[in-house]
């Protein structure tokens, strides 16, 4: 890209010290410049589970916690952080999301609370004593 | 942030590829079950496409938007207006690396993102490449310019793509204080000396056509929005953002005794629709075309910065990391 004017006079007085027009259309991030993502856990208070909240690019584990902090810790409550490296996230597969149908499948009932009647039980022995 | 549909939309390719019928058939049937389409999920090219434009034209608008308004950080009026300035302009840098990291979800780089940034390949948000000459501006652009982006981007956190609908909620969460700052801000100056409301009403009047322009151009001339409304992309056309905001925000404007410089500018009872006159929308395509007051001091800047950074980013580079797709 070639060098472009600027065609206002430049408002930012932090800017009109510098030569913008230097620079203009030279730079490019080079590939992997802005290094690996590290996947960011939350923890609000003390007792509460870390949870997933996304991500930040750091170098190494130290400037991932600083920029985890800047990110997550900042606006909202908290009292700790994890991070890890994306590469070492290991997941299954949304292709294969039914293999979990069965945690909440209908005949899995005898192993949920509401699976046992025991009232009807009790109702149906009081009534009978009733009757006797 | 800034987000949506003020953006351009991009051509559809002739040769886009042909998707498998069946798989689509399921994405959509997902779509209107109300269920979220995450990264990894079969998805159409277009949708992938069309996503990753949107989310990463979003980010650069957090970036950029934080330019005109950082500028006003060392002269904002008082310690405490200087404060919230400063958390703001954080935050909305704080936004861009939510909105970056969701597009990157779908594929592509941030550093690539950044360079379409730099090249000026890939837009943002238009209202960002016009001055901010006063403080009466930053007033204008925090209380209106961000009551815009929430109509846009509460909509949109509705919409199918998991990632972007999770930084979305995040984001809205912010932007309540944004809002708020910025009508106090607004109402400190509409009710204060007549030089303060002078300046404020002379601001509103530079902005206001900058403002109807932020949803993007008029339904009838923005293309191929049934697919994306359909896949969830957008949540709501471009006029009807456009309307509910003028429904939310005119009326707040008028009752401080700022008046808007638009004679035609009324709500149709019948209709529930506002009426306006064109606000030039051949201006809007020059500006986002790189013909606009401050297109070229935006992206010198952000040259500018990028330049001065990368010794310490390359410096910590280490050449035996693997790069991977984030899971955010
Ligand atoms: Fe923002
Ligand atoms: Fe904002």
């Amino acid at each position: 890209m070639s060098k472009i004017p600027l065609n206002t006079p430049v408002l930012d007085p932090r800017i009109k010290r510098v030569d913008l027009e230097s620079t203009y259309g030279t730079t490019s991030i080079g590939e992997n410049e802005h290094w690996i993502s590290w996947e960011v856990f939350h923890q609000k208070k003390r007792g509460d589970q870390h949870v997933h909240v996304g991500i930040v690019h750091a170098p190494d584990a130290q400037l991932a916690l600083l920029f985890a902090k800047e990110q997550f810790g900042r606006r909202l409550a908290c009292v700790n952080l994890w991070v890890t490296k994306s590469s070492d996230i290991f997941s299954f597969s949304y292709d294969d999301e039914d293999i979990f149908d069965n945690a909440t499948a209908p005949e899995k009932q005898y192993r949920e609370a509401s699976g046992f009647r025991v009232m009807e039980k009790i109702n149906r022995y009081k009534k009978s004593k009733q009757k006797a | 942030m800034y987000g949506g549909g003020y953006i351009q939309e991009e051509k559809q390719e002739a040769t886009s590829p042909i998707d498998d019928a069946q798989k689509l058939a399921a994405f959509e049937a997902r779509i209107d079950r109300g269920e979220k389409i995450e990264p990894h999920d079969w998805m159409p090219a277009d949708y992938r496409k069309q996503l990753i434009r949107m989310i990463e034209q979003h980010a650069h608008s957090e970036v950029i938007g934080a330019l005109p308004e950082g500028t006003w950080i060392t002269r904002a009026p008082g310690f405490r207006r200087k404060l919230a300035l400063i958390a703001k302009v954080q935050d909305e840098i704080g936004h861009a690396h939510l909105l970056y990291s969701a597009a990157e979800t779908l594929g592509k780089s941030r550093e690539h993102m950044i360079n379409d940034l730099l090249t000026g390949k890939s837009k943002y948000s238009n209202v960002f490449n016009y001055p901010a000459k006063t403080w009466a501006d930053v007033t204008v652009i925090g209380f209106l310019i961000d009551a815009g982006a929430i109509v846009n981007q509460v909509a949109n956190s509705k919409g199918s793509y998991g990632p972007y609908c999770r930084a979305l909620e995040r984001i809205c969460y912010e932007e309540s204080f944004h809002l708020k700052q910025g009508h106090d801000a607004f109402i400190t100056l509409a009710t204060g000396k007549k030089a303060q409301h002078d300046m404020l009403q002379d601001a509103l009047n530079r902005w206001w056509k900058p403002i109807m322009h932020f949803h993007g151009p008029p339904d009838k001339i923005s293309e191929h929005t049934a697919k994306l409304m359909r896949w969830k992309v957008k949540m709501a056309t471009n006029d009807d953002m456009r309307n509910q905001f003028l429904d939310m925000y005119v009326p707040k404007i008028l009752e401080i005794g700022i008046t808007i410089p638009d004679p035609n500018l009324k709500k149709n009872e019948a209709t529930g629709q506002w009426e306006f006159s064109d606000p030039d929308w051949d201006e809007f395509k020059r500006v986002i075309n790189g013909d606009g007051p401050c297109n070229a001091e935006r992206l010198a800047v952000r040259q500018y910065v990028e330049e001065h950074g990368k010794w310490v980013r390359t410096a910590m580079m280490n050449p035996n990391q693997k790069v991977v797709i984030p899971f955010a």
